[in-house]
């Protein structure tokens, strides 16, 4: 999948992750996709809580080695 | 930078029934699922997520001057939002330390009473989970009952008092919180005792607990007298403490009565549920006090934060002791039942020795609340 953006967010924990992926998000156009890495456990309820409610689509994410991996596409 | 406050602070605040607002900045499906509750508590829900760009979605349900708790999971969150609201002209806002995961683990100690013998009965409530252990001491010797895994807290309390943990026991093979009782007997040297039915795949060695074989702690008078009620597991065992005091594990609750389904096995295990509430527990007296191992409702904790109930009255008040046709009480016990505790499969594996999870594992199992009760 081709993402406009990548955010590594490994290593930080609440509210950081979301706290970027919304800063980078502001940065692209609607349609774009933004990968996001992220090792917060937590991440994963809270991106998808938070995108639904920006109506931006997770449009894919995957779970290795303990990095949480979201390809978000802007709403 | 906002001000903080403990789990400690917060727990002493709910005991007291003090009118306390809370904030909590989780997602909505994680504060569905689990949240503070208890003596004078309001609670409102707002994800953090949806106050990056300002405070206005709660400012104006809040009051600029009102105490404020905000909490999130672990408090990174709660702390940033505190802040925001500070900025915004909030003047007494203050953020839980550690979040939700330190309130699962924060333990309040509530004296129930003094024995006959000159010892005293204290119950441990863990207002995040709502679980509840107990700890008799007398004479110099302490005895714990359904321990949490926090056994530094018990450890501490005892070296407090002075008093040397001798007994460690549990009425179940618990499904809903991990038992800290063998770590407390091994570290202390104590006998750790289960009841045999509960302990047909346990890994490790214990004394079992038998009907009729009392356990003397300190002074001869106390006398923890274990009685066999099976229903909510095969092995389920009461004590009665100072022939005063009825602890009655996840048999029966203050306002509901224990769930039979946690070991898989509702159907067999309905008609031991039955006799143990409608027969056995009849036979004691009425003026026993009910000292149950949790709590599912915020009204069942009493003053000063216990939870405990006169048996007499919870033969009139208890919906759950008062279903008189069988079949009803089958299909209240066995049916539309609330969802199983977080990771019980995982906790009953830990709890027999089967499996030994890091720590943060650990904490994670026992995250959410115990649904251990039906209510009638």
């Amino acid at each position: 999948m081709e993402a406009a953006k990548v955010l590594d967010a490994k290593g930080l924990s609440c509210p950081m992750p979301i706290v970027k992926t919304k800063k980078a998000i502001e940065e692209l156009e609607a349609g774009e996709i933004l990968e996001v890495h992220a090792t917060d456990k937590g991440a994963k309820n809270d991106l998808t809580a938070w995108a639904k409610s920006g109506s931006h689509e997770i449009v894919d994410s995957t779970e290795e080695d303990d990095v949480l991996k979201f390809w978000i596409k802007k709403g | 930078m906002s001000k903080s406050i403990t789990t400690k602070e917060l727990a002493q605040k709910i005991a007291n029934h003090e009118k306390t607002m809370i904030l909590d900045v989780r997602n909505t499906d994680e504060f569905d699922n689990w949240k503070v509750e208890g003596g004078n508590v309001e609670v409102i829900n707002e994800p953090y997520f949806n106050l990056l760009d300002g405070v206005e979605p709660v400012a104006d349900k809040l009051d600029k001057d009102q105490e404020i708790i905000v909490l999130c999971a672990k408090g990174g969150s709660s702390e940033m939002v505190a802040d925001m609201m500070e900025e915004e002209g909030f003047t007494n806002v203050y953020s839980l330390e550690g979040g939700m995961k330190a309130w699962s683990e924060h333990l309040e100690p509530v004296k129930i009473a003094d024995l006959n013998d000159g010892g005293a009965l204290y119950q441990f409530v863990r207002l995040g989970k709502g679980c509840l252990s107990y700890f008799v001491e007398s004479n110099g010797e302490a005895a714990i009952i359904d321990s949490n895994r926090m056994t530094d807290i018990y450890e501490n309390f005892a070296k407090e008092k002075g008093v040397e943990i001798k007994h460690v026991l549990d009425t179940h093979l618990h499904a809903d919180h991990i038992s800290g009782g063998r770590k407390l007997a091994d570290n202390a040297g104590a006998t750790y005792y289960l009841p045999p039915k509960d302990a047909t795949e346990v890994t490790f060695d214990y004394t079992p607990l038998e009907e009729g074989n009392d356990i003397t702690v300190g002074n001869t008078t106390v006398k923890v007298q274990p009685l066999y009620s099976p229903g909510h597991t095969m092995g389920s065992t009461s004590f009665i403490i100072d022939d005063q005091y009825l602890l009655t594990g996840d048999i029966l609750f203050v306002r509901s009565i224990g769930r039979p389904d946690l070991a898989g096995l509702a159907d067999d295990w309905v008609g031991d549920l039955r006799e143990t509430l409608y027969s056995r527990y009849k036979e004691l007296s009425d003026d026993l006090i009910v000292l149950p191992a949790h709590y599912s409702f915020a009204e069942e904790l009493g003053e000063g934060g216990q939870v405990s109930a006169r048996l007499g009255d919870l033969y009139d008040q208890n919906s759950g002791l008062n279903v008189d046709d069988e079949e009803e009480f089958r299909k209240m016990v066995t049916e539309n039942l609330p969802p199983q505790p977080n990771d019980y499969e995982d906790i009953r594996k830990t709890n027999m020795g089967k499996i030994s999870p890091e720590l943060e594992r650990q904490k994670e199992m026992e995250t959410g609340p115990n649904r251990c009760a039906v209510e009638g």
